[in-house]
């Protein structure tokens, strides 16, 4: 097998999760699934350190897993405190500057 | 096989390996996205996430392997199930588009995104696969240490002053001011007397009836069943188990039992007067 | 002596202001203020001509400068004003004149309540009219042109309560307009040529300046002085303007504002002189406006009227000379003065006749007045001898030497020139009689008073409507002015002809040359005089042996034109009015359509766009996702085309 079925797979993922982004309505799902698109990169990361023999690719996945974690920690609290303000965790809702 | 060839391809293990977990991992991305309840969706994608370590360990990024299920499976997927359950009291989610044209358009931009990606993979020159022997031969964990504290220091110093903001945001975020004084009891309890709505305490359920299951509700003198006494979460999720209808059912079939028992007898008597 | 020049202009500007500004407070004296500043304005007149006869012929010239008027980088305008022959003699007949009518207005105008302000635009027009004749640039010159036209619309419409009188004034104001418009050209063309607009320079200067410029130059002041002077084919208001107070009609539409138009045409001569087309449509226009004025003159039935069309024919022979050169010039200011005093009177005497006969203007309703009005006859009849150019009076001196200069032109132009100002003069004599024996002689057709008629003008209005008229001689204030005129009719040519006194007194301001006339004096004399007693003959058989008709009859087919201005009105209607009503009409049309048409479609479309674009905002945070996912993947399109080509 040749490794580039990785980057298939990875592209796979990717366009899977940006159509959840898309159809999913739920702040979480919709930010599972942002999780997800970040994972199918890192996977490319990965496979791309493989190929090149070097091992930058592993550390931008690290980085990329970094600021994931960061953007999670601010996203899910963003989540909770308009779920207080609005009793409601879908996108479609938060509307305000909608005509 | 010359040495390219070999590292242009892997082992039959990885082979079979990558072909099951690469339909796991599908499979547990289209439940992300397809399921309706959060909770499935979080853990379908914890099951992607877990495949894609071990498809990190078998492309050589040992370290990148553990940190993926200690950091992601273990902590920010926990995060977001602790998050699911503080904010989805809706039990699931509605699939019904309301954005005209939203599905449409989405599956078309997917799928010509996802084909334009498979062909420029497929197009593109890509070289022959290095392997990472020699990047790991003084261990992987010590090579992508070496990276980060030389050539991205950098980066790394500024990832710790993003994270350590991050914590900061979350905490300002969820943290919430109180703004007045909290009433005290005896404050509460005047207010309850001048709303003069259920001043004594909450019935307890199933007190009058044959259970005392916590979903219950306990029976009134007239033997209807009383919705106040179940726990209001209880109520809100609509779990409340009608025993009464229960009791009475079994009422009924006691009564049609010993009734049928009962003609059973008068038929009989009647059936001797006759004679 | 210089500083008095300003004085000159100063004193009825003076009582313009104190007259206008002053309110009601001066209504009682405000008449006698008004004729007081007028009268002082004679009064100096009066000095400076005596002083200027102190000195000798070619150095009678004076000049002041007032102050710096427009001071921008080399070029100055300046409020300057220049005393010469010619300018003094206008002076003399605009203060002298003019101080009459104020006199004649104060026993006119007794009885209208905005008597006050009527001096005041009297006066305001004295001022205007000084400053014109006395500028020595054209700018200054412009500035008076265009306050005597002001003056004068606002006298016309001094009822202007009366419809008709408000619609004459506009109609004068606005033809004006067009002869202003063209001394502005004029003037622009002068800056461009000579750079200054100074008399002296630009005069000078004229025989350096090419011929087609100065052609243009002249055609331009020509057309200044037709809208002014009333001349074909700018006369059609001059008709109309007798609406105005009939003071108004002896002083500015009869003896001195409308002869502005002579003023610029002579004061310019020097330009003139260079463009012999130019002059060639002076005398063309002068001559037709001659006979066309005479040929109005005697369908009028409207007394005033008649006078009016008396008026423009006789400013044409003033153009016609004045368009001849240094052969006419002297002639033309000569006739000018003469008719200021004849025509004033006859005015006057006009004015006099309404108001025995309760303002009634139609002349066929006169008739027999001679016993009830001697003083107002005899010095009517003095005018009427003066204008006809009866021996020995002023008309016959004046209008005889500008109908020998017209044969002296030479050649056929000169024949036909001639041969129009003869012509000019058998109608005038017609026409003069006509009015005459209609309004003195014959039996009384007196009407009714239909209704009361202009208000307060009216002393013997005490009578009710429905009843005759009781006609009266006028007060002491009107009759002594006429009486002046009347003097001055007679007199005035006799005194300028002894021994060339008027002749020597402008030569060095204008020139003069003697004509050489084909014809020699004596027959063109006689000749004037046989048409004369020709047209009188006509008029006397028309009108003095028979009956005139109280209702006027159906007349001729010229007849009933020229009693329609011959057809100038319908001319303007038709051609200007219509021309100007389709152009404006087809603009609009185009604005609504093109112009709007490009402004809105512009706008709809993009409203429309806008509209349309605007649900692509629809807020939906995954909406834009969609936008943004959608344009990654034309990147990637994108990028591997480029990479494909």
């Amino acid at each position: 097998m040749n490794p580039v079925n990785y980057l298939y797979l990875a592209a796979l993922l990717f366009t899977v999760g940006a159509a959840g982004v898309l159809i999913r309505r739920n702040a979480i799902v919709l930010f599972m699934c942002i999780e997800l698109m970040l994972n199918a990169c890192n996977l490319a990361f990965v496979t791309f350190s493989r190929m090149h023999g070097n091992l930058d690719g592993q550390v931008i996945a690290f980085f990329t897993m970094v600021v994931a974690a960061a953007e999670v920690v601010i996203g899910l609290a963003i989540i909770v405190t308009i779920f207080r303000s609005r009793h409601s965790a879908s996108v479609d809702d938060s509307g305000l500057l909608k005509l | 096989m010359n040495a390219a060839a070999t590292a242009s391809m892997t082992s039959t293990g990885e082979a079979v390996q990558f072909w099951i977990l690469a339909v796991v991992a599908t499979g547990g991305a289209l439940g992300t996205v397809l399921m309706r309840k959060a909770v499935h969706s979080a853990l379908s994608l914890a099951g992607t996430m877990i495949v894609l370590a071990v498809f990190y360990l078998a492309n050589g990024a040992y370290f990148l392997g553990v940190v993926q299920i200690i950091v992601y499976t273990g902590a920010i997927m926990m995060l977001f199930l602790f998050v699911v359950m503080l904010v989805g009291v809706t039990a699931a989610d509605s699939l019904k588009e309301t954005i005209r044209g939203q599905r449409w358009l989405a599956a078309l931009c997917a799928l010509g995104f996802g084909v334009l990606l498979f062909a420029g993979i497929a197009n593109a020159s890509l070289r022959s696969f290095d392997g990472l022997g020699q990047a790991n031969s003084g261990g992987n964990v010590q090579g992508i240490a070496a990276l980060l504290f030389t050539k991205y220091v950098f980066a790394f110093e500024i990832t710790g002053a993003l994270l350590i903001t991050a914590a900061v945001g979350a905490m300002v975020l969820t943290h919430r001011e109180r703004t007045e004084r909290a009433p005290t009891q005896r404050e509460l309890s005047v207010a309850r007397v001048r709303r003069g709505k259920q001043v004594p305490p909450l019935p307890a359920p199933g007190v009058y009836a044959r259970h005392n299951a916590v979903d219950v509700p306990g029976l009134l003198p007239d033997g209807t069943p009383s919705e106040l006494t179940v726990n209001a979460t209880l109520r809100a999720r609509g779990q409340i188990r009608d025993v009464s209808a229960e009791a009475l059912g079994e009422l009924a079939a006691l009564e049609q039992r010993s009734s049928e028992w009962q003609g059973q007898k008068q038929g009989e008597g009647r059936k001797g007067a006759a004679q | 002596m210089e500083n008095l020049i300003g004085l000159l202009v100063l004193a009825p500007l003076l009582g313009a202001a104190v007259l206008l500004c002053g309110g009601r407070r001066l209504d009682r004296a405000g008449h006698w203020v008004g004729t007081l500043l007028a009268a002082v304005s004679f009064v100096i007149g009066v000095v400076l001509f005596a002083y200027l006869l102190g000195r000798s012929g070619d150095d009678r010239e004076l000049g002041v400068t007032v102050f710096s008027w427009v001071p921008v980088g080399g070029f100055r305008a300046d409020v300057g004003f220049q005393l010469d022959q010619l300018s003094m003699t206008f002076v003399l007949l605009i203060t002298g004149v003019g101080s009459l009518i104020h006199l004649y207005s104060v026993g006119y105008m007794a009885h209208d309540e905005r008597r006050r302000r009527f001096f005041g635009y009297l006066n305001l027009f004295l001022a205007a009219m000084l400053l014109l004749v006395l500028a020595d640039n054209y700018l200054l010159l412009y500035v008076g042109w265009e306050g005597v036209g002001l003056a004068s619309f606002l006298l016309i419409g001094f009822w202007q309560h009366k419809p008709s009188a408000a619609t004459a004034a506009k109609k004068a104001f606005l033809v004006n307009r067009v002869g202003d418009m063209g001394l502005s050209i004029a003037i622009m063309l002068m800056f461009t040529t000579f750079g200054t607009f100074a008399f002296g320079p630009v005069l000078g200067g004229a025989d350096g300046a090419g011929e087609g410029r100065l052609t243009a130059i002249g055609l331009m002041l020509l057309l200044a002085a037709c809208g002014k002077s009333a001349q074909v084919p700018l006369q059609s208001w001059l008709g109309d303007a007798m609406e105005g107070p009939t003071p108004v009609s002896a002083l500015i539409h009869a003896a001195t504002m409308v002869t502005a138009g002579v003023y610029l045409i002579v004061r310019s001569g020097a330009i003139f002189e260079g463009a012999p087309d130019a002059q060639t449509a002076v005398v063309t226009v002068g001559a037709v406006t001659l006979l066309f004025g005479a040929i109005v003159g005697c369908a009028k039935d409207d007394i005033k009227k008649a006078l009016a069309g008396s008026t423009m024919s006789q400013i044409g022979y003033m153009i016609l000379a004045a368009g001849l050169g240094p052969v006419g010039y002297v002639f033309a200011i000569m006739h000018l003065v003469t008719h200021g005093f004849f025509k004033a009177g006859l005015f006057l005497g006009a004015g006099s006749v309404m108001h025995a006969m309760d303002d009634e203007v139609d002349m066929r309703h006169y008739g027999g007045l001679r016993t009830y009005m001697p003083i107002t006859f005899v010095t009517f009849g003095l005018g009427y001898l003066a204008i006809i150019g009866f021996p020995g009076l002023s008309g016959f001196f004046s209008k005889d030497k500008i109908i020998e200069a017209a044969f002296a032109k030479g050649g056929t132009e000169g024949w036909i020139l001639g041969g129009a100002a003869l012509l000019g003069a058998a109608i005038t004599a017609y026409y003069m009689t006509r009015v005459m024996l209609m309004t003195f002689f014959g039996e009384k057709r007196w009407q009714p008073a239909p209704s009361p008629a202009e208000p307060g003008a009216e002393p013997a209005a005490a009578h009710g409507a429905g009843e005759l008229p009781h006609p009266h001689e006028a007060p002491r204030t009107m009759t002594v002015p006429m009486i002046v005129l009347a003097v001055g009719s007679v007199f005035a040519g006799g005194l300028f002809t002894v021994n060339n006194a008027f002749v020597k007194w402008l030569e060095p301001v204008t020139g003069h040359e003697e004509g050489h006339s084909p014809v020699s004096a004596l027959t063109v004399t006689a000749a004037t005089m046989a048409v004369l007693v020709v047209g009188v003959a006509l008029a006397w058989a028309q009108y003095g042996r028979r009956p005139v008709p109280v209702t006027a009859p159906r007349g001729s087919l010229l007849t009933r034109a020229a009693r329609r201005d011959l057809l100038q009105d319908d001319f303007n209607h038709v051609v200007l009015v219509r021309g100007g009503e389709h152009l404006t009409r087809s603009l609009v049309y185009v604005d609504h359509t093109v112009v709007d048409g490009v402004v809105n479609g512009t706008a709809a479309s993009v409203g429309g766009l806008s509209g349309r674009m605007r649900k692509l905002q629809n807020g939906y945070a995954r909406s834009y996702a969609v936008s943004m996912f959608g344009g990654a993947a034309v990147l990637i399109a994108a990028t591997l085309l480029m990479r494909a080509v």
